[in-house]
């Protein structure tokens, strides 16, 4: 028994199954990101004035990513480009391209989240705040972070600040009445980031996977039905561009506004 | 299916023997997947159903041990979840139990019962056969989705009996409270609900996107649109509710399990105090958030429920009534507008939380729109059994049932979807009626009409016909004996949720309460459970019964349908048709005027123009 439709195309509807499939689950994506996105303005909205930061991700960073994710974009639509005109060689190459952006684009992402873990809030049982980032010569009786002290928390919502041109400070633990880092925790802001950014980072992961297996251990195929093989790769690639889309948006809501 | 090298294996896969694992098990036949999901929906809904005939229990006797189930409960649960009462007896159900009770039988009703039933099971068996296809597009993704909904419902039996119990804060799981409720402890049972919703939804997403290009992809030559069967219509409109609606509940349930395990705030507000006590968070979150995520599927989520079952019934009183359905046409138009307009009526559940007037009065023009489309799909019923000469039998009392019920069920709900008359509504056993009626002697009873009417298909045999009809009787008494008193219940004010049947705010000399009449409807409401509990067991024992042992059927098409599942050989093997399918007509050519037969199957290629009340039918 063979499927209809599994490889050519439904003359009345003009598509191959997997290629309807693959639309049909990017609407819910959609809509996965859509609740998403939409938590997001309705918190930010909500937000008291001057409890939600800006500018607390490094937009250099943020702007490599985003290039990296386009670049893979362009490569993915190369190599079905490739495959659709019989170069399998070509195809190859893009395709590896799409696959080391990918690894790129969760390397930047993971060094950022490191970043966050180790930036502290450190609430002093004299009033003070400090705030920076904590050092590896800490200690468990003396936190060493490299930052500053403000007066009061609202001061740490704007802007980015660059703590490794920032001094030493040397807190010992018992003058400490709490600290927290920039984990999922801190805020609302941070748990919005990390929820968002963590599931398309989920997502970006799923993705690579699925390329990389159609790229590499799927690779035979392409020798025994190469219409097959291509219909795979344009529909792992739409899947892809939609990663991709996801962070096009993601980029300004975190990382601009 | 994999593409295949060898020349001469066309046709090998029908005839070479699986082993039982890969026939039944790991099966990729649409059909066998659809009866995966039907077996395992039938067992969660018993389970389901004796949750709350323990709750019913407590309801009308507070404070007494659970007979006959109580000792067993006892050991099963523990000390902290079934206690003991004043003479003694080991068995009366906790106020934790009850609330998990309670908020287990809505989420294993709703999620793995009635909506696998006539989705996942209906959906499956039925729809690729009436469309002429040889098998869902995507037949490997289909049994993964069976996979996920299995995974999804262990999940939630085993949260049971994990420390805290189950799942304490209705199937509606609101924050903040589902997320201090046993907050000091993780996993909990919170955590177990939200994962097993997350798998379920999977299970129904990866179902959505393979009926819906299975419908649009496979159809046989000449099915176009509106020679759909109306069944067809209604689980392409369900697929698409499950795609779109469910994406944004799996979205919340990401925010909750933060909340929960991560403690963030998405859902909890600045300030927030439990038991006296400052809670130690960021603040920020918004409640609000949680119920608009939850109603944006929880009320796709009623269409889901409720479709499928119209689907179901339309077949049956076609079949039965030996008519074509009046108005085919516009129940399609209708279920498309149903579908759209059910994504924007999901705040009439939220009047009273205060998201303002102005939200209020946009949701209830809506609500009241998506009432004319439901009416007109009743009413097209209705209309479609005028002038007929009926044939009784069991599936055709259960698809006649259904049509009374769920308008008194839609009917009622008027009031609640006007935000004046649902201030006094709002949570009280109302709503409960309500939505029961829609539900359970709606949906449930379309369900029940369903295998009675294709089960012949699936085995080759009838279901026992006087027994069904007892079955049918005596569930149609015991539904409304249970839920019509809920309706007195809720005008006087007696609220859902209450863990003593309402008997703390009984009134009293110089104290306004509920009147002890109203609270003592109670009794009468769980004994009728009782009986409906029993009323399923010639249901239980006819269903394995008629398997090996019912009254064979003489042909493929032992009641003489239309549409195309009949013309598969019986029961359907792997790849249903065994000659090529096309079709030249519409789903309900009945009763065809100058034809030797009443009834003309889609795929009859007979040339002769039939005659509907004089007038050729376009085709």
């Amino acid at each position: 028994m063979e499927i209809p439709y599994a490889v050519k195309p439904r003359p009345d509807t003009g598509l191959y199954n997997a290629k309807l499939g693959i639309w049909l689950f990017l609407a819910s994506e959609v809509m996965l990101f859509g609740a998403l996105f939409s938590s997001y303005i309705l918190l930010r909205v909500n937000a008291e004035e001057g409890t939600w930061p800006h500018h607390w991700l490094n937009i250099w960073l943020g702007m490599t990513n985003t290039i990296v994710l386009i670049l893979s974009s362009v490569t993915v639509v190369l190599s079905w480009a490739s495959l659709k005109m019989g170069n399998f060689k070509r195809y190859k190459f893009y395709q590896g391209i799409t696959l080391l952006c990918a690894l790129a684009f969760l390397g930047i992402k993971s060094f950022e989240y490191h970043d966050k873990f180790m930036h502290y809030e450190v609430h002093l049982k004299d009033g003070r705040i400090a705030d920076g980032h904590k050092q590896a010569d800490s200690t468990d009786k003396i936190l060493v972070l490299r930052g500053r002290y403000v007066a009061d928390h609202k001061d740490l919502m704007e802007g980015e600040v660059h703590h490794e041109e920032e001094p030493r400070i040397e807190i010992p633990m018992d003058q400490i009445a709490t600290m927290e880092n920039y984990g999922p925790w801190h805020n609302t802001y941070t748990a919005i980031y990390f929820t968002l950014t963590g599931l398309h980072a989920l997502h970006v992961i799923g993705g690579a996977i699925v390329i990389f297996f159609i790229w590499g251990p799927l690779a035979k195929v392409w020798h025994e039905d190469p219409e097959r093989y291509t219909n795979r790769v344009e529909v792992s690639g739409l899947f892809w561009h939609f990663v991709d889309l996801v962070w096009i948006f993601l980029f300004p809501v975190l990382y601009l506004l | 299916m994999q593409p295949t090298s060898h020349a001469d294996s066309h046709g090998h896969d029908l005839h070479h023997e699986m082993s039982f694992w890969r026939k039944y098990i790991f099966s990729t036949d649409h059909k066998i997947i659809g009866l995966q999901y039907g077996v395992t929906a039938l067992l969660f809904m018993f389970f389901g159903f004796c949750l709350m005939m323990m709750m019913r229990w407590q309801l009308a006797y507070p404070g007494h041990a659970v007979p006959i189930v109580g000792n067993l409960l006892y050991h099963m649960l523990g000390s902290d979840m079934v206690g003991k009462d004043a003479a003694g007896n080991v068995g009366v159900i906790m106020p934790d139990l009850y609330n998990s009770f309670g908020a287990m039988h809505g989420t294993i009703m709703v999620f793995l019962a009635i909506v696998p039933l006539a989705f996942g099971a209906f959906g499956n068996f039925v729809t690729p056969l009436q469309i002429g296809a040889c098998d869902m597009t995507f037949p490997r993704v289909n049994m993964v989705s069976y996979q996920f909904y299995f995974m999804g419902g262990v999940l939630m039996l085993a949260s049971f009996f994990i420390p805290g119990g189950a799942a304490q804060s209705g199937w509606t799981s609101y924050s903040p409270l589902a997320t201090v409720t046993n907050g000091s402890q993780h996993p909990n049972g919170q955590t177990f609900w939200i994962l097993g919703m997350v798998c379920l939804i999977n299970s129904s997403l990866l179902g959505a996107v393979n009926f819906i290009t299975t419908i649009i992809q496979l159809r046989a030559k000449g099915l176009n649109w509106m020679r759909l069967p109306f069944f067809v219509w209604a689980q392409f409109v369900t697929a698409f509710l499950l795609l779109l609606a469910f994406p944004p509940l799996e979205a919340a349930s990401v925010l909750q399990l933060m909340d929960n395990l991560l403690h963030t705030s998405f859902f909890l507000p600045t300030g927030l105090v439990v038991s006296g006590q400052a809670m130690h968070i960021s603040g920020g979150g918004s409640p609000l958030l949680w119920q608009h995520l939850f109603w944006f599927l929880g009320h796709p989520e009623v269409y889901v429920l409720i479709l499928p079952a119209m689907g179901i019934v339309t077949e049956i009183i076609a079949c039965n009534t030996r008519k074509p359905i009046w108005g085919y046409r516009s129940m399609v138009y209708s279920i498309l507008v149903i579908g759209f307009l059910s994504f924007i009526v999901w705040a009439h559940h939220m009047y009273l939380t205060g998201m303002g007037t102005h939200i209020a009065t946009f949701f209830q023009t809506t609500t009241m729109m998506i009432s004319i489309p439901s009416v007109i799909i009743l009413t097209a019923l209705f209309i479609s059994l005028w002038g007929a000469s009926i044939r009784i039998n069991t599936p055709m009392l259960f698809a006649l049932g259904f049509l009374p019920m769920f308008g008194i069920g839609g009917l009622t709900g008027l009031p609640l979807g006007f935000n004046a008359s649902d201030i006094h509504l709002h949570d009280t056993y109302y709503v409960i009626a309500h939505f029961h009626y829609i539900v359970a002697p709606g949906t449930i009873f379309g369900l029940f009409a369903g295998i009675y009417y294709w089960y012949p298909k699936m085995t080759g045999r009838f279901m026992n016909e006087f027994w069904g009809k007892v079955h049918f009787a005596l569930s149609f008494i015991c539904m409304n004996l249970i839920f019509m008193p809920m309706f007195i219940q809720g005008m006087e004010g007696m609220s859902r949720r209450m863990y003593d049947g309402g008997s703390t705010y009984l009134e009293s000399a110089g104290v306004v309460g509920l009147s002890p009449e109203i609270v003592h409807l109670n009794v009468p409401i769980s004994h009728a459970v009782w009986l409906l509990g029993l009323a399923q067991l010639p249901f239980i024992i006819n269903f394995f019964y008629s398997i090996r042992l019912g009254k064979k059927t003489n042909s493929d098409n032992p009641w003489e349908a239309t549409t195309l599942e009949w013309q598969t050989p019986t029961p359907p093997p792997h790849g249903n048709f065994d000659k090529p399918i096309e079709v030249f007509r519409g789903p309900y050519e009945y009763s065809v005027p100058n034809h030797a037969r009443d009834f003309t199957t889609q795929n009859d290629p007979d040339k002769q123009e039939p005659i509907i009340h004089g007038n050729p039918v376009r085709s």
